[in-house]
């Protein structure tokens, strides 16, 4: 534990810290644009540089020097200001000064710290070098005259995506930042570069010219495309979305977010549902909201009522439904929409029990019937540092790029009940070993998995390593509220009425009852229901969401829903009134208290501890895994299916589709 | 500045070059040079395996070898590395050429000290015998560049020529090692003066004594000697 003095101020730091993390720890500003805490130290802008004794008579780059015991760093004299006005100017020589038209303008580091630390003028008079436009595909914009070759991209691409596609060809005058051959960059997480790179090179292409930073109210709520609960933050200006961008959440997210995350939100302002709908000989007609009501009250259900779950709809909403059906005299309640009736009678064995962050901690690692590069990015992301601490990793499924050598072991769900001798080995001198259970073997592995934490010892003191990987952003919400039926799906095909909540991916043919569907996009739900209700999607409603290692996360409303329709619980409390059984709660607030009362778990955000008591299921697992339950990550539900930038990532990145660079 | 010559990937290249493996020979030496280097970091070889490809596409198309992205492809293959990375280093060094050249790279060097020492002559001397920047005679015999520096400079100004330098060289002297290659003959590398290595032209000028055999000079320290 190096003690230092910045500025006369005496901070102790971790061994292995640095200078700069000493003087941030002293409460100093040290600018900077390579140095990345996320990111290995490259050392190559030199803007960081500040004054060591003892040590050379010059400056020295804070940012890759260890902090020693009896430093003294200064940070504030002539020379560290000469030596970073120096500096901004050189990095200043190339850069083209396009700040009225650049995108980045007023949220750009190279801007800000030319105000903070620059001279007031230019002295250079020459030339300018000027570097040709790259493609790097449907997410990331290129203007590389602006880059200032930080290689914060080509390091982000190398170690948290794990996809080597970005690098830096030529050399010295002539050095460019390039994707391989100008091709896309086949990564799910390449927005991301966006977001890291300083300056203005790389800019998001959905979203260029659309706004100004300070244009935007700014929202804080929660990702709903996968089930990891990215923290978002969405930016808005008047009724539109504009863009998504991650917040730091160390236990969730860290600072990334997939693509789907980021740019499915164009897909908010498209196919969506602004008013209700009634099927009339066959055919669905605009209605008003009373029509619409008077044609569901009108069905003869006789308490047969159903309610399912799509993958992307809140705990609010999904509780008033509950207390709807409840009030018609069911409770046939149901989020596992492609027909899953694995066991649910302990949340804990449905749970991914090690947590995210957790995950980086584990030294033994068996993925049974996942993708999950496609089915939890940022899980993926923190398994990839597991490796870089020593981990192994061992695989069941079909054979997959997952961004790391996983060793594959084979697709036949039978290896859990006689895995090999490498992976019991692995696993016996394993300190922290974990199993990650994917929807794809959950279906005829959930048994064989839960013995796996028997034989090959998952639960350690203070450790769980047995873990379910859930892909809706709704499911471990709708689990603790009761949506699992004991044979799935199908269990409530039969009802005589049926509530879509927002659920697209239903095989609908199988109900045969009166449908309604509330939702906000017009996909196969709207278009399979014989009532439309037009809903709100997850930027237009608080909400609660939980996510798959069971945190409850709150997320706020960023904008009101298009045209006449409404946030889903005020829907269903005004249809509970059509259907004399008035939901007791006239407030959102009311609602939410109804719900803690009910699943207290709910009440504080956090993570939801589950206790291990796991059921005891027969059976053992066989079968052959034929694929992922993902086919396509970008257009996995209603939302993506209706953006344009989603639409063109699956063309491009899934189909292989070509897109002519003559089109920018 | 910054525009940078445009690396062929066309589907005549994929096609001529896509199925590009060691000749024997060369599968050999790739083995002798991976043995160089650790388990784990056969990423150390890139450089050397490069520059293997480069000679042996040198050979099959009579000339002085480049590395078509197929090749440069092939060789992060074997040593188990992303494209990106070798393809950095292929475009890191110039040594390594990114499109086809001649039979004969003629790379001038442009530097100050030959500047100096007249390497506009030598340029000259390559306009005149139809060489152009950049590109290739239409013989298919020559390619010129002009290159930075090759650390040659006391025997400026120079050429380096495939894998020989040719040096002290004027206007004259430059025109007559291209004519020697192109008909066929190999110039002495070297100084053109015949200068040995870059020892003082005309012989020496101090320790004369010491040219032919070891000569004790301390006798002689203190004594007026001329030289
Ligand atoms: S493109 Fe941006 S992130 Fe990449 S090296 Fe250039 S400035 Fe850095
Ligand atoms: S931040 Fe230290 S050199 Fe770039
Ligand atoms: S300047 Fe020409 S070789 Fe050094």
């Amino acid at each position: 534990m190096p003690k230092l003095k910045v500025d006369g101020i005496e901070v102790e730091v971790p061994a292995g810290a640095t200078v700069l993390q000493a003087c941030e720890a002293a409460g100093k500003e040290i600018p900077r644009f390579c140095y990345h805490e996320r990111l290995s130290i490259a050392g190559n802008c030199r803007m960081c540089l500040v004054e060591v004794k003892p040590g050379p008579p010059k400056p020295q780059a804070s940012c890759a020097l260890p902090a020693a015991d009896n430093q003294e760093v200064f940070t504030t004299t002539p020379m560290v200001k000469h030596a970073r006005e120096g500096i901004m100017e050189f990095l200043l020589i190339n850069h083209p000064l396009d700040c009225p038209i650049c995108d980045q303008g007023g949220e750009c580091d190279l801007q800000d710290q030319s105000v903070a630390y620059g001279r007031g003028q230019s002295r250079f008079g020459e030339n300018k070098r000027a570097v040709t436009e790259k493609y790097m595909g449907p997410i990331v914009k290129t203007i590389m005259t602006r880059c200032i070759q930080c290689t914060r991209c080509i390091r982000f691409a190398e170690e948290v995506a794990g996809v080597e596609e970005i690098g830096a060809i030529y050399r010295g005058e002539n050095m460019q930042i390039t994707s391989y051959l100008e091709e896309a960059v086949t990564s799910e997480l390449s927005g991301n570069v966006v977001d890291l790179c300083p300056v203005g090179a790389l800019t998001s292409k959905p979203y260029a010219y659309e706004a100004r930073p300070w244009e935007l109210r700014r929202t804080l709520t929660i990702d709903v495309m996968d089930a990891v609960g990215t923290n978002i933050r969405l930016d808005s200006r008047g009724r539109q979305v504009l863009r998504c961008v991650p917040r730091i959440n160390e236990d969730v997210n860290e600072e990334w977010a997939s693509d789907k995350t980021r740019h499915a939100v164009d897909g908010l302002v498209r196919r969506r549902l602004d008013q209700p709908f009634v099927r009339v000989n066959g055919k669905l007609k605009p209605a008003s909201w009373d029509e619409a009501f008077a044609a569901i009250a009108a069905v003869d259900h006789g308490g047969s009522v159903a309610a399912v779950a799509g993958d992307l709809v809140d705990c609010e909403t999904m509780y008033a439904a509950k207390v709807l059906l409840r009030g018609l005299g069911s409770s046939l309640l149901e989020g596992r929409q492609t027909g899953m009736d694995y066991d649910t009678s302990s949340l804990a064995a449905v749970n991914f029990n090690t947590t995210i962050a957790g995950t980086e901690e584990a030294d033994a690692i068996l993925l049974v019937g996942t993708n999950l590069r496609w089915e939890a990015p940022l899980v993926n992301t923190r398994i990839r540092k597991a490796i870089k601490r020593g981990a192994k990793v061992f695989a069941v499924g079909p054979e997959t790029d997952l961004t790391y050598n996983a060793e594959w072991l084979g697709a036949d769900l039978a290896l859990l009940g006689d895995l090999p001798e490498a992976v019991v080995k692995a696993f016996a001198n394993a300190k922290k070993p974990m199993v990650i259970v994917g929807g794809g073997a959950l279906k005829g592995g959930h048994a064989a998995s839960l013995k796996l934490v028997e034989t090959l010892g998952l639960i350690k003191d203070g450790w769980n390593g047995f873990n379910v990987l859930h892909m809706a952003a709704s499911r471990m919400g709708g689990l603790m509220l009761g949506y699992a039926a004991k044979g799935g799906i199908a269990d409530l095909a039969e009802a005589k009425l049926a509530f879509f909540l927002g659920a697209d991916e239903v095989d609908f043919s199988r109900f045969l009852g009166f449908k309604v569907f509330i939702g906000h996009h017009g996909d196969k739900g709207a278009a399979a229901a014989d009532v439309v209700l037009p809903g709100a999607s997850y930027a237009e409603k608080s909400g609660t969401w939980v996510n798959l290692e069971g945190r409850v996360q709150r997320g706020e409303r960023a904008v009101f829903p298009p045209g006449d329709a409404r946030e889903d619980w005020s829907i269903l409390r005004a249809l509970s009134d059509a259907m004399r059984a008035t939901l007791p709660f006239d407030s959102f607030a009311g609602l939410r208290e109804a719900m803690y009362a009910e699943v207290p778990a709910l009440r504080e955000q956090g993570l939801v501890t589950f206790d291990w008591n796991p059921p005891a299921l027969d059976g053992t697992a066989s079968g052959v895994l034929e694929g992922y339950p993902i086919k396509d990550f970008y257009l996995t539900n209603a939302i993506c299916r209706a953006s344009p930038t989603m639409q063109r990532c699956s063309a491009e990145l899934v189909h292989g589709e070509t897109f002519a660079e003559a089109a920018e | 500045m910054a525009d940078a010559v445009h690396i062929p990937d066309e589907a005549e290249t994929r096609a001529r070059w896509g199925n590009f493996a060691w000749t024997d020979a060369n599968a050999e030496q790739a083995k002798v040079v991976l043995g160089r280097y650790p388990a784990g970091r056969e990423q150390s070889a890139s450089i050397p395996l490069l520059d293997l490809a480069q000679r042996q596409v040198g050979a099959e198309t009579h000339t002085q070898g480049w590395l078509p992205v197929p090749v440069i492809e092939f060789v992060a293959r074997q040593i188990g590395v992303p494209y990106m990375r070798v393809y950095e280093v292929a475009t890191f060094y110039t040594m390594f050429n990114l499109a086809p050249v001649g039979r004969y790279h003629v790379q001038v060097c442009g530097t100050t000290p030959c500047m100096l020492a007249g390497s506009d002559d030598v340029l000259a001397a390559c306009k005149n015998r139809g060489l152009v920047k950049g590109g290739t005679t239409p013989d298919g015999l020559f390619t010129l560049t002009e290159v930075e520096c090759l650390g040659t400079c006391a025997n400026a100004p120079m050429v380096q020529i495939n894998d020989d330098n040719y040096e002290d060289l004027d206007y004259d002297r430059t025109v007559a090692v291209l004519e020697a290659l192109a008909k066929g003959e190999t110039p002495t590398p070297g100084s053109t003066i015949s200068r040995r290595a870059s020892c003082p032209e005309g012989g020496p000028t101090t320790l004369k004594a010491m040219v032919d055999e070891n000569h004790d000079y301390r006798g002689e320290w203190g004594t007026a000697h001329a030289g």
